[in-house]
């Protein structure tokens, strides 16, 4: 998979008006903790996004129901999923559909905070279709790429929130060295800026 | 598909002043109710064009890759739907090839009843639309309710779609407001944009939990693999596929790609193209059925990921309602290419003004539905309001694969032409007078408009009485019942001296072709001939000022008004005589020179359907906007101190410093509207350039009585800029200059006419 520049992806995030916290997989669940509102639901890292995450240091805080039932996605402020893929040029992250739940849970809440390995960055449209082709061919995937917010201006202004979350916050791992990712993150005018928690 | 075109046209005389006031009637109703919400949202979506694709590193590229691959997917159509039908299949769905609308909605409603659906959740689909498959539905019993926030605010208030991704665009906050006040009675009634949303999300979102079955359109199908992508941006096409365990995909045949990484151009190209954004919140990319649990919203002790996915069925409804026939017609097969992303809507001045209750059809709207309800509904449908594409062509550049949408509109008034002829009409009076190619019958506007080449030759030859006779009242009057010519406009006055006989008249060339630097022929278009002369005269003297060797031989019209009037024989015929015209001096190695840009645009595009590619390519090549040559002399060594730099001072003094110009649609479209600008400039003016793409008048549009309010309106945004501008105004088209005189006050000139010397 081609590189990308998380600089690139951080400034399309701040465009589109979503925050991002960027650290290493260790400060996962302290990350999620700050920019998840309550009660969150989500679902395990390992089993939503890509198969690294499932021996990474990165966890979920606590707080987070990880078996949620439907009472308890309805009754949920935020959602925590991981995303597959993120393409830098758009701001966008790649959600999986699958039996899990990560499809429902990044949906029906009024805060989806996703979580992203810089790992899985590419740069453009075309590599993400790259990765995805094979995917289907050979497993059937289904692929959501969200972009901000859930938004509609059917009702005579721009208002996000129209079905699905009104925010999102991009929690995004590095790979490990902790002092490397600061300097990075600290470039960023889009890091840890949500309000309400 | 034109069998329904047999019908005919009303065809008497009476009967056609009677449409006429119909039709200005509903459009004075639209521009009064819907005009103003319609106007404000399709051209900030044209501005977030603009801005969006502008983002891009290679935009044309982009282009160009999207429009092969539709190019290839409906050549090999047939073998793309046998292949998604064994995809789908083997990862468990079902494919459904319907005939039509019927077929369509017969299964569908099957579907519905074994799954024994009570409630249907349906995200926007223009395809579903198409078929009505909420009436049959309905009919059955099953409750539909549209998800898409704009869709559900049509749905309440029994309205139709205004256009086909925004479809709910001519509807103000307030209206909404009072609607939801009207049908819910709320406690505390919503009326914010926000509060709005709000009440909408709570409402649907309930609908959505208790629902059986979940509809969605698709946007692109890719045969490989059975994989969808939907293009959204509330998220409710998410929720309508997960919430429910049976997912019924409707969608038009010519939606099928060969392969998913085929997608990657079309997902960054839709919405920039469309509203403006990079790309919308949401491109879902499924693979049905869809491996998400069904969340059973009654249970709330279980785990959402216990809920097995096992349940969920895929309906892919393949649409045909003709678009194979489409495929085998080689002037409709374009239209299937079309992405549905609304750049033509946003981007067209009439749409701009009326939006799609006036400009569209059973289903579909702005330029490209005239070859989306040829092929659906039949040629009745497009004939309805296949008018309002005047051909100024500002969609093209918009189209993000490339459709020539002007052309099938003007292809598609052809055959309506043909199909309403009527040998009863008044032909005896006109066979001699406009001796045209096509056949007998057609509307007497068309012929008129369609025959001005020969009309404005006679109205020379009889100058001034033709003149003192076309302006009389009673005449005006007749003309406006009987030719639905609107009294309101003034109608050109014809020169006793054409620019022809002027420039035989001073004795031909006054540059020797020994000592000119090159050689070249002004074109005397039509009306530069016979009714603006003073232009053709300024054009000859500024080349000449610049060391060029000028003719002005006599030669036939371009046949651009009967391609106006979708007379493609007649204009077909004109081109081949004046390329045989031109063709000796084109062996010359002479340049043509032409004033009016929309027989430059006609030479530059139209050209390429009626010539042979090499002559098409040898007149494209050797022809210039006068503009654009005066820029290339200057460009290449030749004076500038020969041509007319501003002198001091503003105010009606046509060689004032400040100059206010309007580059002709077409003129733009053609990419030659900017040399004006740049030979202004480099001559020392001062230059501001228009807004607006197009003015509205459009040829011979804003004459014809049933427009003559929506060409005005058109060109209001002119008047907000330039109204009270104390420059000079220019404008090469001659239509133009009929509006902007009309709106302005201004008696706009050619920009040639401001920088040629004064002798």
């Amino acid at each position: 998979m081609p590189l990308a520049d998380a600089s690139t992806f951080t400034r399309r995030l701040d465009d589109l008006g979503v925050a991002v916290s960027a650290g290493p997989p260790a400060e996962c669940a302290a990350m999620v903790d700050a920019a998840a509102g309550e009660p969150a639901v989500g679902v395990p890292l390992g089993r939503s996004g890509p198969d690294g995450l499932a021996d990474s240091p990165a966890t979920l805080p606590e707080r987070v129901e990880t078996d949620p039932t439907t009472g308890d996605l309805r009754r949920a402020h935020t959602g925590v999923t991981a995303a597959s893929l993120g393409v830098a040029e758009y701001g966008s992250v790649a959600l999986e559909a699958d039996a899990t739940g990560t499809e429902p849970v990044s949906l029906f809440v009024d805060r989806h905070v996703v979580v992203l390995r810089q790992a899985d960055l590419v740069p453009d449209m075309p590599d993400a279709f790259d990765w995805l082709g094979p995917r289907t061919r050979e497993e059937s995937v289904d692929v959501v790429f969200a972009t901000g917010p859930s938004a509609t201006a059917d009702m005579g202004g721009l208002v996000h929130g129209a079905h699905g979350p009104k925010e999102v916050h991009v929690v995004l791992l590095g790979d490990g060295d902790a002092t490397d990712e600061r300097t990075a993150a600290a470039d960023e005018p889009a890091a840890d800026t949500e309000g309400d928690r | 598909m034109s069998s329904d075109a047999e019908t005919g046209g009303s065809g008497t005389a009476e009967a056609d002043g009677l449409d006429r006031e119909t039709k200005a009637d509903r459009i004075r109703e639209l521009l009064a109710t819907e005009g103003d919400a319609v106007a404000a949202n399709t051209r900030g979506f044209n501005e977030g064009r603009y801005e969006s694709t502008g983002r891009l590193d290679d935009y044309e590229a982009l282009k160009a890759e999207a429009r092969a691959i539709k190019e290839d997917a409906i050549e090999r159509l047939p073998d793309l739907i046998d292949e998604v039908r064994e995809t789908v299949e083997t990862n468990g769905g079902t494919v459904y090839l319907a005939d039509d609308a019927a077929d369509a909605n017969r299964y569908i409603s099957e579907v519905a009843a074994e799954r024994g659906a009570e409630r249907a959740v349906k995200s926007k689909s223009m395809t579903s639309e198409e078929i009505e498959v909420n009436d049959a539905l309905a009919a059955d019993g099953v409750e539909v309710v549209e998800t898409d926030l704009g869709e559900w605010v049509l749905q309440l208030a029994d309205e139709e779609p205004s256009h086909i991704v925004a479809p709910a665009i001519h509807k103000s906050r307030e209206g909404i407001a009072e609607l939801f006040a009207e049908r819910f009675d709320p406690d505390d009634p919503p009326e914010t944009a926000e509060e709005l949303t709000m009440f909408a999300r709570e409402r649907l979102g309930e609908l959505i939990e208790g629902a059986d079955l979940g509809m969605t359109g698709a946007n692109f199908i890719a045969a490989d693999s059975g994989t969808m992508l939907l293009v959204t941006s509330e998220g409710n096409a998410r929720k309508t596929v997960t919430a429910t365990d049976t997912h019924v995909a409707v969608a038009g045949v010519e939606k099928l790609v060969p392969t998913v990484e085929d997608f990657s151009p079309f997902v960054e190209l839709i919405g920039r193209s469309g509203t403006g954004q990079d790309v919308t919140s949401y491109i879902s990319t499924l693979t049905p059925p869809v491996d998400s649990p069904v969340p059973d919203f009654d249970d709330d002790e279980t785990p959402l990921a216990a809920d097995s996915a096992d349940d969920r069925e895929f309906h892919l409804v393949l649409i045909d309602n003709g678009r194979l026939a489409m495929r085998d017609d080689e002037t409709l097969k374009e239209t299937l290419y079309c992405i549905r992303c609304s750049a033509c809507s946003n981007a067209c001045g009439n749409f701009q003004s009326v939006g799609g209750h006036a400009f569209g059809g059973e289903t579909y709207s702005g330029g490209i539905a005239t070859g989306w309800e040829a092929g659906i509904e039949g040629l009745d449908t497009a004939a309805e309001f296949n008018d309002l594409c005047t051909g100024c062509s500002r969609c093209v550049p918009a189209c993000p694969v490339g459709i020539d949408i002007p052309w099938i509109n003007t292809a598609v008034r052809d055959r309506i032409n043909r199909g309403e002829a009527d040998a009863s009409q008044l032909d005896w009076a006109f066979e001699e007078l406009v001796p045209d190619e096509e056949p007998g019958g057609l509307d007497l506007a068309t012929r008129l408009i369609g025959n001005y080449a020969t009309l404005a030759e006679w109205g020379h030859k009889t100058a001034p009485v033709a003149n003192r006779l076309a302006n009389a009242g009673p005449l005006r009057a007749l003309a406006e019942r009987v030719a639905g010519i609107d009294r309101r406009r003034d109608l050109p006055a014809f020169a006793s001296e054409s620019l022809v006989e002027w420039f035989e008249a001073r004795g031909g060339p006054a540059v020797s072709a020994a000592e000119a630097i090159r050689e070249a022929v002004v074109y005397p278009d039509t009306a530069t001939n016979y009714v603006d002369v003073d232009r053709g005269k300024a054009t000859v003297r500024a080349l000449e000022a610049l060391g060029v060797h000028v003719r002005v031989p006599d030669l036939p019209g371009s046949g651009r008004p009967p391609l106006s009037q979708g007379m493609i024989a007649t204009a077909e015929a004109a081109t081949e005589d004046l390329y045989a015209g031109l063709a000796p001096h084109l062996d010359a190695g002479r340049d043509v020179v032409v004033i009016e840009p929309s027989d430059l645009a006609t030479f530059r595009r139209e050209y390429e359907r009626f010539l042979p590619e090499d002559s098409y390519d040898r007149l494209a090549d050797a022809s210039y906007d006068a503009m654009e040559y005066a820029f290339g002399l200057l460009e290449n060594g030749a004076d500038p101190a020969a041509l007319r730099a501003p002198s001091e001072g503003t105010g009606p003094v046509a060689s004032g410093k400040r100059i206010a110009y309007h580059p002709h649609c077409q003129a733009r479209t053609v990419g030659v509207g900017e040399y004006a600008t740049a030979t202004f400039e480099r001559l020392g003016y001062d230059v501001r350039v228009s807004d607006t793409e197009c003015c509205g008048m459009a040829g011979s549009f804003g004459y014809k009585t049933d427009y003559y309010e929506l060409s005005v309106d058109v060109g209001e945004p002119l008047r907000e800029q330039f109204g009270d501008t104390d420059r000079t105004v220019v404008a090469p088209g001659t239509s133009c200059t009929e509006q902007l005189d009309a709106l302005l006050d201004a008696a706009p000139r050619h920009p040639i006419e401001v920088i040629a010397p004064r002798k």
